[in-house]
Protein backbone atom coordinates (compact mmCIF):
# COMPACT_ATOMS: atom_id res chain seq x y z
CA UNK A 1 0.00 0.00 0.00
CA UNK A 2 1.40 3.67 -0.75
CA UNK A 3 2.01 5.79 2.18
CA UNK A 4 3.19 9.27 2.53
CA UNK A 5 4.95 9.68 5.61
CA UNK A 6 5.95 6.59 8.37
CA UNK A 7 6.33 6.38 11.60
CA UNK A 8 7.97 3.43 13.68
CA UNK A 9 7.06 3.48 17.06
CA UNK A 10 9.01 -0.13 17.72
CA UNK A 11 10.31 -0.31 21.11
CA UNK A 12 7.72 2.24 22.62
CA UNK A 13 4.98 1.22 25.03
CA UNK A 14 1.63 2.59 25.86
CA UNK A 15 0.72 5.40 25.43
CA UNK A 16 3.73 6.53 22.96
CA UNK A 17 3.03 4.66 19.84
CA UNK A 18 -0.77 6.69 20.10
CA UNK A 19 0.43 9.73 21.81
CA UNK A 20 3.28 9.71 18.65
CA UNK A 21 1.00 8.62 15.88
CA UNK A 22 -1.32 11.76 16.51
CA UNK A 23 2.01 13.94 16.60
CA UNK A 24 2.94 12.59 13.33
CA UNK A 25 -0.61 13.34 11.52
CA UNK A 26 -0.45 16.44 13.16
CA UNK A 27 1.33 18.28 9.86
CA UNK A 28 -0.22 15.86 7.02
CA UNK A 29 -3.06 16.82 4.94
CA UNK A 30 -6.33 15.21 4.69
CA UNK A 31 -6.48 12.04 2.59
CA UNK A 32 -2.69 11.19 3.31
CA UNK A 33 -1.81 8.17 4.17
CA UNK A 34 0.76 6.99 7.39
CA UNK A 35 2.16 3.76 8.14
CA UNK A 36 3.03 2.77 11.57
CA UNK A 37 5.41 0.22 12.77
CA UNK A 38 4.82 -0.88 16.46
CA UNK A 39 5.60 -4.20 18.76
CA UNK A 40 3.53 -3.16 21.53
CA UNK A 41 0.93 -5.89 21.07
CA UNK A 42 -1.87 -3.54 22.87
CA UNK A 43 -1.24 -1.10 19.61
CA UNK A 44 -3.51 -3.29 17.95
CA UNK A 45 -6.89 -2.43 20.01
CA UNK A 46 -5.18 0.83 20.87
CA UNK A 47 -5.06 1.91 16.79
CA UNK A 48 -8.21 0.47 16.42
CA UNK A 49 -9.72 2.59 19.02
CA UNK A 50 -8.02 5.92 18.45
CA UNK A 51 -9.34 5.70 14.62
CA UNK A 52 -13.03 5.48 15.47
CA UNK A 53 -12.28 8.44 18.36
CA UNK A 54 -10.85 10.48 16.23
CA UNK A 55 -12.42 10.07 12.48
CA UNK A 56 -8.99 9.01 10.58
CA UNK A 57 -9.81 5.92 8.42
CA UNK A 58 -7.88 2.98 9.75
CA UNK A 59 -7.05 1.17 6.53
CA UNK A 60 -5.57 -1.72 7.31
CA UNK A 61 -4.06 -3.29 10.66
CA UNK A 62 -1.45 -6.36 9.91
CA UNK A 63 1.59 -8.10 11.23
CA UNK A 64 4.75 -8.15 9.26
CA UNK A 65 7.48 -10.22 10.70
CA UNK A 66 6.30 -10.46 14.46
CA UNK A 67 5.69 -6.34 14.02
CA UNK A 68 2.01 -4.27 13.65
CA UNK A 69 1.65 -2.27 10.87
CA UNK A 70 -0.66 0.39 10.67
CA UNK A 71 -1.99 2.08 8.06
CA UNK A 72 -3.96 5.71 8.78
CA UNK A 73 -5.95 7.78 6.02
CA UNK A 74 -6.22 11.45 7.97
CA UNK A 75 -9.52 12.75 7.91
CA UNK B 1 -15.55 11.70 19.49
CA UNK B 2 -14.92 15.43 19.64
CA UNK B 3 -15.97 17.69 22.08
CA UNK B 4 -15.12 14.52 25.35
CA UNK B 5 -13.79 15.70 28.59
CA UNK B 6 -12.62 13.97 31.29
CA UNK B 7 -11.39 15.10 34.95
CA UNK B 8 -9.13 13.22 36.94
CA UNK B 9 -7.89 13.56 40.62
CA UNK B 10 -4.25 12.82 41.67
CA UNK B 11 -3.61 11.77 44.86
CA UNK B 12 -0.99 9.83 45.11
CA UNK B 13 2.86 10.66 44.43
CA UNK B 14 4.90 7.08 44.44
CA UNK B 15 6.37 6.27 40.82
CA UNK B 16 3.67 3.81 40.42
CA UNK B 17 0.40 5.79 40.86
CA UNK B 18 2.23 8.40 39.14
CA UNK B 19 1.63 6.68 35.74
CA UNK B 20 -2.04 6.05 35.47
CA UNK B 21 -3.21 9.87 35.86
CA UNK B 22 -0.07 10.75 33.40
CA UNK B 23 -1.08 7.99 30.77
CA UNK B 24 -4.56 8.79 30.78
CA UNK B 25 -4.16 12.57 30.14
CA UNK B 26 -2.03 12.26 27.38
CA UNK B 27 -3.85 9.71 25.93
CA UNK B 28 -7.58 11.64 26.49
CA UNK B 29 -5.73 14.61 24.86
CA UNK B 30 -4.20 12.39 21.78
CA UNK B 31 -7.88 11.63 20.89
CA UNK B 32 -8.67 15.37 21.25
CA UNK B 33 -10.64 14.88 24.74
CA UNK B 34 -10.25 18.25 26.36
CA UNK B 35 -8.56 17.07 30.11
CA UNK B 36 -7.88 18.38 33.53
CA UNK B 37 -6.08 17.28 36.10
CA UNK B 38 -6.76 18.00 39.59
CA UNK B 39 -3.31 17.27 41.78
CA UNK B 40 -3.95 17.16 45.72
CA UNK B 41 -1.96 15.70 48.18
CA UNK B 42 0.68 13.39 47.44
CA UNK B 43 -0.34 14.14 43.71
CA UNK B 44 1.49 17.31 43.87
CA UNK B 45 4.83 15.79 43.77
CA UNK B 46 3.87 15.26 40.11
CA UNK B 47 4.00 19.26 39.53
CA UNK B 48 7.51 19.55 41.16
CA UNK B 49 10.48 20.81 39.00
CA UNK B 50 12.54 17.88 39.71
CA UNK B 51 10.84 14.44 39.83
CA UNK B 52 13.87 12.36 40.76
CA UNK B 53 12.44 12.24 44.31
CA UNK B 54 9.51 10.23 43.13
CA UNK B 55 10.27 6.89 44.06
CA UNK B 56 8.80 3.46 44.74
CA UNK B 57 8.80 1.17 47.59
CA UNK B 58 8.60 -2.26 48.10
CA UNK B 59 7.54 -2.28 51.51
CA UNK B 60 4.02 -3.10 52.66
CA UNK B 61 3.91 -3.64 49.02
CA UNK B 62 3.60 -7.37 48.65
CA UNK B 63 2.30 -7.37 44.89
CA UNK B 64 5.37 -6.05 43.80
CA UNK B 65 7.34 -9.25 41.70
CA UNK B 66 10.65 -9.01 43.38
CA UNK B 67 13.74 -10.86 41.47
CA UNK B 68 14.42 -12.97 44.58
CA UNK B 69 12.16 -12.85 47.82
CA UNK B 70 12.81 -10.56 50.13
CA UNK B 71 11.76 -10.85 54.03
CA UNK B 72 10.06 -7.58 55.10
CA UNK B 73 13.29 -6.86 57.58
CA UNK B 74 15.23 -6.47 54.45
CA UNK B 75 12.96 -4.13 52.86
CA UNK B 76 13.22 -1.75 55.52
CA UNK B 77 16.97 -1.15 55.57
CA UNK B 78 18.28 2.05 54.24
CA UNK B 79 18.84 1.95 51.06
CA UNK B 80 16.22 0.09 49.56
CA UNK B 81 13.61 2.66 48.13
CA UNK B 82 15.72 4.07 45.97
CA UNK B 83 17.45 0.57 44.74
CA UNK B 84 14.08 -0.48 44.32
CA UNK B 85 13.34 2.72 42.09
CA UNK B 86 16.52 2.20 40.19
CA UNK B 87 15.86 -1.09 39.44
CA UNK B 88 12.48 -0.46 38.39
CA UNK B 89 13.34 2.67 36.29
CA UNK B 90 16.00 0.37 34.33
CA UNK B 91 12.75 -2.12 33.33
CA UNK B 92 10.64 0.49 32.37
CA UNK B 93 13.33 1.97 30.28
CA UNK B 94 14.12 -1.22 29.01
CA UNK B 95 10.11 -2.08 28.00
CA UNK B 96 9.99 1.46 26.45
CA UNK B 97 8.42 2.64 29.36
CA UNK B 98 7.89 6.66 28.88
CA UNK B 99 9.29 8.27 31.81
CA UNK B 100 7.76 10.76 34.00
CA UNK B 101 8.96 13.37 32.70
CA UNK B 102 8.14 12.56 29.04
CA UNK B 103 4.54 12.15 29.83
CA UNK B 104 3.90 15.31 31.75
CA UNK B 105 5.77 17.13 28.85
CA UNK B 106 3.25 15.37 26.66
CA UNK B 107 0.09 16.11 28.65
CA UNK B 108 1.59 20.14 28.74
CA UNK B 109 1.93 20.15 25.12
CA UNK B 110 -1.25 18.89 23.92
CA UNK B 111 -2.96 21.51 26.51
CA UNK B 112 -4.10 19.47 29.40
CA UNK B 113 -4.89 21.55 32.14
CA UNK B 114 -2.96 21.11 35.44
CA UNK B 115 -4.61 22.26 38.43
CA UNK B 116 -2.64 22.66 41.65
CA UNK B 117 -4.59 21.89 45.05
CA UNK B 118 -4.56 25.17 46.75
CA UNK B 119 -5.02 24.12 50.36
CA UNK B 120 -2.59 21.02 50.13
CA UNK B 121 0.15 23.09 48.50
CA UNK B 122 -0.36 25.44 51.81
CA UNK B 123 -0.79 22.27 54.02
CA UNK B 124 2.80 21.29 52.99
CA UNK B 125 4.49 24.64 52.32
CA UNK B 126 5.19 24.04 48.84
CA UNK B 127 6.00 27.45 46.85
CA UNK B 128 5.29 28.35 43.68
CA UNK B 129 9.03 28.13 42.36
CA UNK B 130 8.26 24.25 43.26
CA UNK B 131 6.44 23.79 40.71
CA UNK B 132 6.27 24.14 36.85
CA UNK B 133 4.92 27.13 34.89
CA UNK B 134 2.21 26.91 33.60
CA UNK B 135 -0.42 25.12 36.40
CA UNK B 136 -3.31 26.81 38.06
CA UNK B 137 -4.14 26.90 41.56
CA UNK B 138 -7.73 26.16 43.06
CA UNK B 139 -10.11 24.36 45.26
CA UNK B 140 -12.52 21.81 45.17
CA UNK B 141 -15.58 24.29 43.63
CA UNK B 142 -12.92 24.66 40.79
CA UNK B 143 -12.54 20.98 40.09
CA UNK B 144 -16.56 20.54 40.37
CA UNK B 145 -16.89 23.25 37.82
CA UNK B 146 -15.12 21.18 35.20
CA UNK B 147 -16.06 17.83 36.87
CA UNK B 148 -19.72 18.26 36.40
CA UNK B 149 -19.23 18.93 32.56
CA UNK B 150 -17.25 15.76 31.97
CA UNK B 151 -18.17 12.34 30.30
CA UNK B 152 -14.98 10.76 32.33
CA UNK B 153 -14.19 11.49 36.07
CA UNK B 154 -11.42 9.56 37.77
CA UNK B 155 -10.54 9.67 41.20
CA UNK B 156 -6.33 8.15 41.50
Amino acid sequence: MNFDKEFDASGLACPMPIVKTKKSLADMASGQVLRVVATDPGSVCDMQAFAEQTGHTLLSSSTENSKYVFFLKKA
Amino acid sequence: MAGKKMAIIATKGALDMAYPPLILASTAAALGWEVQVFFTFYGLQLLRKDLSGIKISPLANPAMPMPVPMPVVVQMLPGMESMATMMMKAKMKKKGVASLEELRSVCIESDVKFIACQMTVDLFEFQKHDFIDGIEYGGAATFMKFAGETDVCLFI
